[in-house]
């Protein structure tokens, strides 16, 4: 193993960091401000996605495809927390989990009806193609250095907004005591739909982003959606700097437990067998660093102790 | 209150009525959706006692259910080849005898709840959900790398598992057989409600910190429940692996979970029949649907979604009124 | 109460109906078990849609085929089976894409000596010690595939092949193929997660090694997910794989990363023989796409079904069986025959990724291996 192929090794847990990041953040900012679990989030990285290919496709133009999965997903969340979500921030989170089931099966089986059963069409744009050398003659693909930044780029825009805005300052109060804010005169119910949107928004970037390197198809969402869980409970739920701690955790991870657990397996067994256990152990390692994570801190790296409920 | 008795008595004998009306009419594939139906019911009713008399949300009792269905395929499929599982240091032979197929898939069942228990229950609410939602796919992504039993694909066996004094490859005598097993679960369900340790569960839902001040700690009340959970959803796999003869990683995937949450949920939470009714309608709905569209799951997911919004207390709850019964 | 009670009446009266009708005429009832909803739904089509072509052109109404959708859960498809042999009354089952649900439902079927036709799935067991004189592969046994791209590999002189699958039997199944023709040395054998979208870790290892091809064997979303990355990140060693990755229902999502790229397929769409011509000239009228491999096979095996079917009547099985084996039916892929296991002997060819106006399709190059049968065959005794 050498240096130049570990470097890159790292370079992509990190954008799987990058990627888990705009997922995780929007789950954790609902859950955060609205108490809100929602399955469904998947579900909006799909829409991003189908939006992106669907608008390259008749216009080929990639960052016009980024502007209507922004566009697209947070439509959808939007028209969801309107008709649905608003329902269920005072119900406890068994009626969440199954309300936003139900919609994982209308969204994904509704967006086969209007798009077809086949994989669409996504592809890098030729200005962000190819792969770049770097420092230490390290060749790696500038889309994926291009997700880094973008995620890296979110996270400090998602910094500033609840640091510095007014609607950052409604969301940090909204967090700590909703009926306050509510006498104060802030119109809460357009609070929720906003951060609802704006959570649907990241998770739709994030699909059309994926787009290009994956296919774009039905139930592309579940896997990363569940990634996305287990990063928001090692982070804490409802902390951001948990989510962007945990995102890069878990991409390097899952990332060089695939890569190393084989090697590490292949010292001491037949080659064959060795990547065999070793692949089957890398696909639980990031399920293990949870466990693990939880017998230290049951409520995550970042989180806040819960009252007993 | 007074019609859920009615109620339910009504739902519980239509299952068995719809099979005898089956065998009556040589309908056998009536008979095998009624087994489906009481092998789906049962693991609700394992569900039921985490989520409505614990208040444990658990999106991972797929887990059991797999864990069950595995042990069945394993001992059978040994059998079936005549290996021994294990050699050293202790013999361990394949078996085609139910009731011991049920004691080691409880068994196994108990031990993995245990685990995931004593880790998830250090957490409780939303952690809670996606903690054990996270152990089901970490079983799940493990059984389909893992090459000894069948990965992906599975593994199947050639003859159902038998039961002294029965034959289980009739389908009537087997729906008998899970319909039994249905109703003895239901039966320590309803008694565990009102035994102490229900009732203190009880409890510890609705108030955490004044069982603690009573000297019970709620984590080890919840523990508890949780691994009954998981050995009645267990035995459930079980069964249901033995009705396809076929158990697979599918059987481990968080639709699963989610699926049985839905029964518990169709039906009513935290009622003794919930369970029942709910996959009752959903094997209904399933078999209807699907001959509407190909695209049916909107629909059911539609349905699903009505049920939460509107009809809250589910199918019993829609019959019976709505007097939410653990509350 | 009242709608629960009443409601599975209802459907077991529409079902007892449907089982009579069966019993009054001499007609050939199939029952096709296929995935018609969600992530690989595209296969199920594809074969729905070339077998129901088939039936269509025979004109035959005495053929009555029941489709259900299996959601590509085999406890769902052991149901379906359940529910059409024993309530529909079917003679013949069909459609299944995918080996595990095969394996899940073709040993209980034939062991109540229904005929089983695969148009897709063809697991080693099935080929080997588990093949039954009722089951029929008109596909391909899994292996075949990968076998060829070991043939071709050698053919094109590569020594130091990089070869990866998903982690689960039909992956470990496509790597033993490929060794098994393959005569080169490793350059390096990765199993990935089965479901995996992301390959960077694996691309950057096939970077690292000095591997002169890569075979890989990732169906469905996998492959494509795989094609685009490793067209991104400029390594450039070519590619060969099995035609799943690369056929007429994805190319269209994989795009120009997958030109030039070589895949082995026992079809192709200008295969040059009359069946084949009249065949993608129908299904492109019919439908107004192009055919897919899968669509091939879902019309063969129901012109192998007809062939059958017009030589004897399903209850005389023996006549029934015999006619099957015979095989005389023109067939897309042109020569066609069952070999001892009924699985085909048939040419698998090599076929290069190619656009052709708007639309990426594949032309044949070369043929891998000929008239090749598998390698369980000799472990069948029936």
């Amino acid at each position: 193993m050498t240096f130049v192929l570990f470097a890159e090794q790292v370079l992509n847990g990190l954008q799987l960091g990058a990627m888990l990041f705009l997922m995780a953040s929007g789950l954790t900012l609902v859950f955060g401000v609205m108490g809100l679990i929602n399955l469904a989030h998947g579900s909006l990285y799909m829409i991003g996605a189908f939006a992106a290919a669907a608008v390259a496709a008749a216009t080929g133009s990639f960052l016009l495809a980024l502007a209507a999965s922004l566009a697209a997903a947070a439509a959808a969340g939007a028209l969801v927390e309107v008709s649905v979500i608003r329902r269920l921030y005072d119900r406890d989170h068994l009626d969440q989990v199954l309300a936003t089931f139900a919609l994982i099966l209308i969204f994904s089986e509704g967006t086969r009806w209007v798009f077809g059963s086949f994989p669409l069409y996504l592809d890098i744009p030729s200005y962000l193609a190819g792969p770049v050398t770097l420092p230490g003659g390290i060749e790696y693909s500038l889309y994926r250095l291009t997700i880094i930044a973008i995620g890296a780029a979110v996270a400090l825009g998602l910094y500033l907004l609840i640091t510095r805005t007014r609607i950052g300052v409604q969301i940090r109060a909204g967090e700590s005591d909703r009926e306050m804010i509510a006498a104060l005169g802030v119109n809460i119910s357009k609070l929720y739909t906003i951060v609802f949107a704006m959570g649907a928004a990241l998770a739709g970037l994030a699909g059309a982003l994926i787009g290009p390197l994956q296919s774009v198809q039905i139930g592309m969402g579940e896997p990363v959606l569940i990634l996305a869980f287990v990063v928001i409970v090692i982070g804490g739920i409802g902390s951001g700097k948990g989510a962007l701690v945990a995102s890069i955790l878990v991409g390097l991870t899952d990332t060089l437990g695939r890569f190393l657990l084989p090697i590490a397996f292949g010292a001491f067994m037949d080659p064959s067998d060795a990547t065999a256990i070793g692949s089957a152990l890398a696909s639980m390692s990031i399920y293990v660093l949870m466990a693990f994570v939880l017998v230290v801190r049951p409520t995550g790296l970042y989180g806040v102790a819960q009252h007993e409920a | 209150m007074k019609r859920e008795p009615l109620v339910n008595a009504a739902l519980f004998l239509s299952l068995p009525a719809v099979a005898l009306w089956a065998v009556s009419t040589d309908e056998p594939f009536t008979i095998t959706l009624a087994t489906r139906t009481a092998i789906l019911a049962l693991a609700g009713v394992g569900l039921n006692i985490a989520l409505g008399q614990g208040g444990l949300v658990s999106l991972g009792h797929a887990a059991f259910f797999g864990l069950g269905g595995y042990a069945m395929g394993v001992l059978a499929s040994h059998a079936q080849t005549q290996t021994p599982i294990l050699e050293w240091p202790v013999l361990i032979e394949g078996a085609t005898s139910m009731p011991l197929i049920w004691l080691v898939a409880m068994a196994v069942s108990a031990l993995a709840a245990l685990g995931i228990g004593a880790l998830s229950l250090r957490t409780s609410g939303v952690y809670f959900i996606m903690i054990t939602l996270a152990f089901g796919q970490m079983l799940y992504y493990f059984a389909i790398s893992w090459p000894a039993y069948g990965g992906e694909d599975g593994l199947s066996i050639h003859l159902r598992n038998s039961f002294p004094g029965l034959n289980t490859l009739d389908p009537i005598q087997f729906f008998g057989l899970c319909f039994v097993l249905l109703c003895a679960a239901l039966l320590l369900s309803a008694r565990l409600k009102r035994s102490p340790f229900g009732l203190a569960l009880n409890a510890a839902r609705q108030n955490p910190l004044r069982v603690r001040a009573v000297g019970v700690r709620p984590f080890s009340l919840r523990l508890t429940a949780f691994v009954i959970s998981g050995v009645i959803t267990g035995l459930a796999g079980a069964l249901f692996a033995d009705l396809n003869r076929f158990v697979s990683p599918s059987m481990l995937s968080w639709h699963t979970s989610g699926e049985i949450i839905v029964f518990v949920l169709l039906g009513g939470v935290g009622r003794l029949f919930g369970p029942v009714a709910g996959a009752g309608l959903y094997i209904l709905l399933e078999q209807l649907l699907d001959g509407v569209s190909d695209y049916w799951q909107v629909f059911l997911g539609a349905l699903l979604l009505t049920v939460v919004l509107i009809a809250r207390g589910g199918l019993i709850g829609a019959l019976a009124g709505s007097e939410v019964a653990h509350d | 109460m009242r709608f629960k009670s009443i409601a599975p009446a209802l459907v077991a009266v529409a079902l007892s109906t449907a089982a009579e009708a069966a019993e009054d005429g001499n007609g050939l009832r199939v029952g096709m078990i296929t995935t018609l909803s969600g992530g690989g739904a595209g296969l199920g089509i594809d074969v729905r849609d070339g077998f129901m072509l088939a039936i269509k052109q025979s004109g035959r109404s005495d053929i009555e085929v029941i489709v259900e959708d299996d959601q590509r859960k085999p406890d769902v498809a052991v149901q379906l089976a359940d529910k059409m042999i024993q309530s529909d009354k079917v003679a013949v089952l069909t459609g299944i894409i995918w080996s595990n649900l095969a394996m899940a439902v073709v040993p209980s079927a034939t062991a109540q000596g229904k005929f089983y036709l695969s148009p897709n799935a063809g697991p080693s067991e099935l080929a080997g010690q588990g093949c039954h004189p009722n089951y029929f592969n008109v596909a391909w046994q899994n292996d075949n595939l990968h076998e060829a791209a070991g043939a071709y590999a050698n053919d094109a002189g590569f020594k130091n092949s990089f070869i990866l699958a998903p982690n689960y039997p039909a992956g470990k199944d496509a790597l033993t193929g490929y060794k098994r023709f393959y005569k080169g040395a490793l350059a390096g054998e990765l199993y990935t997660k089965l479901g995996q979208t992301d390959y960077a870790a694996e691309i950057a290892q096939i970077r690292a090694s000095d591997a002169d091809s890569v075979f890989f064997f990732l169906p469905g979303g996998m492959g494509i997910s795989f094609i685009k990355q490793y067209a991104d990140s400029g390594v450039e060693i070519p590619v060969l794989g099995p035609a799943f990755s690369f056929d007429q229902g994805i190319l269209q999502a994989v795009g120009a990363a997958a030109l030039g790229v070589k895949n082995t397929s026992q079809w192709s769409k200008d295969l040059d023989n009359p069946a084949n011509k009249n065949f993608v000239a129908a299904f492109q009228t019919e439908y107004g796409r192009l055919p897919s491999l899968y669509a091939s096979q879902g019309y063969d095996t129901a012109n192998l079904l007809l062939s059958a079917a017009s030589k004897a009547s399903v209850s005389d099985a023996d006549a029934f069986r015999a006619a099957l084996e015979a095989a005389e039916f023109d067939s897309v892929r042109g020569d066609f025959s069952f070999g001892p296991n009924h699985h085909p002997i048939q040419n698998i060819y090599v076929r290069e990724v190619i656009q052709e106006g708007d639309v990426f399709t594949n032309k044949i190059i070369a043929t891998g291996l000929t008239a090749h049968s598998d390698a369980y065959a000799a472990e069948c005794k029936m």
